[in-house]
């Protein structure tokens, strides 16, 4: 026993030397690049060497740890410590829309973003106390494996291998793993794509292709046991990319290095601030211009079919009137492009003008302060949006409580005393990201609305035009000059959330190199958490579809080499995906948490803490809840064809866990009671699980 | 569905026969275990309730914690933005070492029990 304790320590603090080492070689390479932009070495070397440096270094520690032994290519051996874990779950966790979007929607939704912030930390604390522990106690190698013992039925022999009745948990287990999974790791990839094309200037799908090379060198070699040590790198460079630019900015505008703290003294100010600027006269102004844009799309809105026949008419004219007076080339291409874009029937046009309406009466509104909950104009509305808030919250904590490739990684531990030491570093680790978002949004957001807000137009910042110029198709920032008086007003700035993050540096005044860093950190967060998901998904192909039903004697050789190749159709089909740009897809993201919520938790948590929970009702519990939950997506969500109004106490789709997760736990309790009680092997495995090592 | 714990700790121990003290030792195994799951279980609830009262309580009543502050923020965006999560991981904390003291007091009851 001392023996393996002393071999652990030992193994241990050699993890803790070489990572010690790697950051200080990151330190070095940011000093080295930090000298060579002084020297003159232009933007996008710069930005080149970054990409290529850590998809090297990943692709290094993917080669020197890969392995073909099922234990160390499912679950890393079980020999990942603690900390170690944590942090590789942080990575695992930290996804491309956490590290780049999250501040931005912070800086746009003030208060209501919030929530993103107390669900995703608060699902930890499910996780700790209700799956992870009892998961890393069965000790197999995915999520379904678990399901599939504890609800194998009547004729199950307890390990849940070879009876139909497992087969179909298990079969159910592995549609909603890939269901919730695919979706995600579409939208990780394509973030790669987008940080890849904004900051070396690659085309958008080559940018893909090499992030999607340094995920495959990474996991399929080595499998969970590369993906862990990568992702326990990739968290330190995220930490690092985001802390070295916030820490500046709020030693900058508050004088305390620490944002978390410091914040504190800007909000106040931010908030007189925008009491200001809701008054002032020229912002009233500008906000009245886009009153006035609304009403008149409003008006060609009542008048159609007709208004969409006389605009065109009125844009073929004009074009006409450009090319017979022999107009400057600019003005004459400016009326094509008008004609061309101009709606092509008055179908399209009643869509197009309803957003173009609702764009611009958004932007006439007053700025809301930022750090009011749920401001409305009636009670009624203002409990709306805290209702709002509410569900939302409630469905990103049991979405993350039921996530595969989060949960999956409870087998790597070497122990369960070491699995729950093990979530504790996770949130304390993920807590160190997300405690600093809200802190830079306010920052950010009081430098623009003092310093940016009342420039001259010929001397805006030089940040702005560059992130103005990145994305030609949708500008991360766009400041036109609406009532044209030469000065920046608040309503005249368009911003996109993701651009908050990645000008960072900029807004703060640092070199390039560190934006740099900031590409490294988001091109990090996203593999990261590709890695996870594509292994999540790879595994629960190989190892529950193939080796559990297909081919139950295949030998491990087989098996680690199947799901080999699998992972790398995956991939594939998922970096295809992502590189047709799917909006749809990408705006269902947020969808996945309830899904996986409403699907998988009810039938996890009752595996433990039910013993009377069968097979018959962890089926239709599963069904049950994956339907409403579908159900009230399919019929609210405007994307998917429903429609807004048919709402249930005004809860916005994306919460559609809120009645699933409840669903699926009342139609488990129902069906289990209803029919026979479990096997003796299914409760022998629930005292198994409960009982300390 | 609190302590239920008659079935035998592992079917796979071997059944010798005639040994009483099997028997004795088998029963107060189990009775350790059905303690260890009992006092596993209150745990959990006392810090799951800490943990729905946290992020309930912040956002139903974020209106009215609104006017408090606490250096500089308004007392509702402190919690909303760091105070709850400080309490989760405060939470995920306390339940890794209370259990790892119920792990170890079953420990000594086996040693006991041997």
């Amino acid at each position: 026993m001392s023996g393996t304790n002393a071999d652990s320590k030992r193994y241990f603090r050699r993890l803790s030397r070489y990572y010690l080492w790697f950051t200080a070689c990151l330190a070095l390479f940011l000093v080295a690049l930090g000298i060579l932009e002084r020297e003159g070495m232009p933007r996008q070397w710069i930005g080149h060497l970054y990409m290529f440096g850590t998809i090297v270094l990943y692709a290094t520690i993917g080669v020197v740890a890969r392995t073909s032994n099922v234990s160390e290519y499912y679950v890393a051996g079980r020999r990942v410590p603690a900390l170690f874990n944590g942090m590789a779950t942080a990575a695992d966790w930290i996804s491309a829309a956490s590290f780049i979007s999250l501040a931005g929607t912070l800086y746009l939704h003030g208060f209501d973003a919030l929530a993103y912030v107390m669900g995703w930390t608060g699902g930890y604390c499910l996780v700790a106390l209700l799956i992870a522990p009892y998961l890393r106690k069965f000790a197999q190698y995915t999520i379904p494996d678990f399901l599939a013992a504890r609800y194998a039925g009547d004729g199950g022999n307890g390990n849940g291998r070879g009876t139909g009745r497992g087969t179909a948990v298990r079969a159910m287990a592995v549609g909603a793993t890939i269901v919730v999974s695919f979706t995600y790791v579409v939208a990780q990839i394509y973030a790669v794509g987008l940080i890849a094309s904004r900051f070396t200037g690659v085309d958008f799908s080559v940018g893909i292709f090499l992030g999607l090379a340094s995920i495959l060198v990474c996991s399929f070699l080595g499998g969970m046991r590369a993906i862990t040590w990568t992702q326990v790198a990739q968290y330190i460079i995220i930490l690092v990319a985001f802390l070295i630019p916030t820490m500046w900015l709020s030693a900058k505008f508050a004088g305390n290095p620490v944002p978390q703290v410091a914040y504190g003294s800007v909000l106040p100010k931010l908030a007189q601030r925008e009491a200001q600027l809701a008054r002032d006269p020229r912002e009233l102004e500008v906000r009245a211009a886009f009153r006035a844009r609304a009403d008149a799309y409003a008006a060609r809105l009542q008048g159609l079919p007709r208004s969409w026949e006389a605009g065109k008419v009125e844009a073929q004219r004009r074009l006409d009137v450009a090319r017979s007076r022999n107009a400057p080339l600019g003005e004459i291409r400016n009326a094509e492009r008008e004609l061309l874009s101009y709606p092509r029937s008055a179908d399209e046009a009643a869509h197009l003008w309803t957003a173009e309406r609702a764009a611009n009466l958004a932007r006439a509104q007053p700025p809301e302060p930022h750090a009011d909950p749920f401001p409305g104009k009636t009670p009624e509305e203002s409990d709306i949006r805290r209702n709002n808030f509410l569900a939302l919250v409630f469905c990103l904590m049991f979405g993350t409580a039921a996530l595969p490739h989060i949960l999956m990684r409870a087998y790597t531990t070497p122990s369960v005393h070491e699995t729950r030491v093990s979530v504790f570093w996770t949130l304390f680790f993920i807590l160190l990201i997300y405690l600093t978002m809200p802190a830079l949004a306010v920052l950010a957001k009081y430098d623009i609305y003092t310093s940016l807000v009342g420039t001259d137009f010929s001397k805006l910042p030089t940040w702005v035009s560059y992130w103005a110029n990145v994305d030609k198709a949708n500008p991360l920032i766009s400041i036109v000059d609406v009532n044209g008086d030469g000065i920046v007003q608040l309503a005249e700035i368009a911003i996109d959330g993701d651009v908050l993050t990645l000008a960072t540096p900029e807004i703060g005044g640092l070199p390039y190199v560190i934006s740099g860093l900031v590409a490294a950190g988001g091109l990090a967060a996203a593999l990261s958490t590709a890695d996870g998901l594509l292994l999540a998904i790879s595994n629960a192909l190989s190892h529950d579809v193939y080796f559990k039903i297909v081919d139950p004697g295949a030998s491990t050789q087989k098996r680690v080499t199947i799901s080999k190749l699998l992972l790398l159709a995956v991939a594939f089909i998922a970096a295809y995906v992502a590189s047709q740009k799917p909006a749809d897809i990408l705006s269902l993201v947020g969808a996945a948490f309830s899904l996986a919520g409403s699907t998988l938790f009810p039938a996890l948590v009752a595996g433990v803490f039910w013993k009377r929970a069968n097979h018959q009702g962890a089926i239709a519990g599963m069904i049950g809840g994956f339907l409403v939950c579908l159900y009230y997506m399919l019929h609210t969500n405007p994307i998917l064809g429903g429609s807004a109004d048919a709402a249930w106490f005004h809860i916005a789709p994306i919460s559609a866990g809120v009645f699933g997760v409840p669903a699926g736990l009342a139609v488990l309790v129902v069906v289990s009671l209803l029919t026979p009680p479990p096997s003796r092997a299914s409760v022998g495995l629930v005292e198994h699980i409960r009982a300390p090592e | 569905m609190p302590t239920e714990s008659t079935a035998p700790p592992s079917p796979a121990a071997p059944d010798r026969s005639g040994a009483t003290d099997a028997a004795a030792a088998r029963a107060r195994v189990a009775a350790a275990r059905a303690q260890h799951w009992a006092r596993t279980q209150r745990l959990t609830a006392v810090l799951l309730g800490l943990w729905l009262a946290t992020w309930f309580g912040t956002v139903f009543f974020a209106r009215d914690l609104a006017h408090l502050s606490v250096f500089g923020w308004p007392l509702s965006f402190y919690l909303a933005a760091q105070g709850s999560s400080l309490i989760y991981l405060a939470i995920i904390g306390v339940y890794a070492w209370r259990m790892r003291v119920l792990d170890r007091r079953f420990a000594r009851m086996l040693a006991e029990a041997a």
